[in-house]
């Protein structure tokens, strides 16, 4: 084993010189471009982020949605996501299609569900959803399965490629143990090493699903138990994205190869790790409040070549 | 020790008042029903001890859903904000539950 033993091709290949040279851009930056797994930031999203976009195969993702919540955070969660909409709507080039990772309503209501997909099939686009908890508090936990469980394993993972990208959407949100965190479970495990056992190194692989597969913030349960599994079947290739949602802020973070990401919610904010005695929903001034919303576009130029996530609020 | 506090003598009143009653149900106790309020994703208190008979009722008071779940024994509906739940203990023992939505929050309601 060598310092460097995530470094293993010229095309992906990055020293830890430059990984720690880009982290420290992580934070700033709204704009980003990832090369062998590597965030750098490009600037504000504006033009220069459409000329680049319509290069490339992108694709949105949306996430906490949330629909139905009607507290101070936010009265109007479900107006929010129309916004949200509305932006993707009007973007330049028109993404691929997109992922929700979960919390597509707050209590698993019917009426929820449909007005989520009323305002989010406004956008056109193929839609590939991962469950949140908050989509599984149901009576009978089956609304969620009947709209989007089609063709999925267990309470609701599943793979697909586009573009030349293997993407792998994840359920951590079930069977959640007493004092622990997110959780995947031995049967999705093994479904996940062997859907990906036998595919080339050099193939990008995306994983997403609700809560964090890594460690955010244990004290507030952000994070997943057997998530170091999931990621250890992902090691050796060449360029791996983790996305995310559940806190409802942007973090990432850079390890070898592997990108992690956590987008916005459409709903409300919460607060940072430790910033506030809980995790839940955090008012803040109304003009705030849609700085602090958003979605996130990522970006595909070719297979092995530059990789970026834009994270765009709802304004400012 | 002999004596007895006011508590104690206070329930033993009660339980003699109940005694013709066939079946003195613990609801009808209402003096000694307890309350557990969640606030910012922690029960309050997280651990309480109780006579079996004893009903205590959960209160969610967060702008987020939670659960009261205690493997085997009992499960909340999922309670939205102001929802309660109440369950009685009959039995003796130690019973620890915990949200099956955010499971780093945990409590005990120890029965005697």
């Amino acid at each position: 084993m060598s310092a460097f033993d995530h470094d293993h091709d010229e095309g992906s290949g990055v020293s830890r010189r430059k990984v720690l040279e880009c982290m420290t851009w992580a934070g700033t930056g709204v704009l980003w471009t990832i090369t062998g797994g590597v965030p750098r930031s490009l600037g504000l999203v504006g033009s220069a982020e459409a000329a680049e976009a319509s290069k490339a195969m992108t694709f949105m993702q949306i996430s906490d949605s949330h629909v139905g919540f009607d507290k101070p955070a936010n009265p109007n969660a479900l107006g929010t996501l129309e916004e949200a909409v509305g932006k993707i709507n009007a973007m330049p080039a028109k993404p691929s299609f997109m992922i929700h990772t979960g919390d597509i309503t707050h209590l698993s209501k019917a009426k929820e569900f449909d007005d989520a997909d009323r305002i989010i099939s406004q956008t056109k686009l193929d839609v590939h959803y991962v469950p949140g908890e908050h989509d599984f508090i149901d009576e009978e936990v089956k609304l969620y399965k009947e709209r989007y469980g089609k063709g999925t394993r267990g309470a609701g993972y599943y793979s697909f490629d586009a573009g030349g990208v293997h993407f792998v959407g994840l359920v951590n949100v079930v069977d959640l143990k007493a004092g622990g965190l997110g959780n995947l479970g031995n049967d999705q495990l093994e479904w996940l090493e062997n859907d990906l056992k036998g595919r080339s190194k050099s193939t990008p692989i995306v994983l997403f699903a609700h809560i964090p597969l890594w460690t955010v913030y244990p004290t507030w349960g952000w994070g997943t138990e057997d998530g170091a599994r999931a990621l250890d079947y992902v090691k050796g290739f060449g360029s791996v994205t983790v996305l995310n949602g559940h806190i409802h802020q942007v973090m990432q973070k850079v390890e070898g190869n592997v990108t992690f990401h956590t987008a916005r919610s459409t709903a409300f904010p919460q607060p940072a790790p430790g910033a506030a005695p809980s995790p839940g929903p955090m008012k803040v001034e109304d003009s705030k409040l849609r700085s602090m919303l958003g979605v996130a576009t990522v970006n595909f130029k070719q297979v092995n070549s530059p990789l970026a996530i834009v994270d765009t609020p709802l304004q400012g | 020790m002999s004596s007895i506090n006011r508590r104690d003598f206070g329930i033993a009143v009660v339980a003699t008042m109940l005694l013709p009653v066939t079946m003195a149900r613990a609801e009808d106790s209402e003096a000694k029903d307890l309350e557990v309020h969640i606030d910012n994703f922690v029960f309050e208190p997280a651990q309480l001890a109780v006579k079996a008979g004893t009903s205590v009722t959960w209160m969610n008071r967060d702008d987020i859903p939670h659960t009261v779940v205690c493997a085997g024994k009992f499960r909340s509906k999922t309670l939205d904000t102001d929802d309660k739940f109440t369950f009685t203990f009959t039995a003796a023992g130690e019973y620890k539950y915990f949200c099956s939505l955010h499971p780093h929050m945990q409590g005990t309601i120890k029965v005697e």
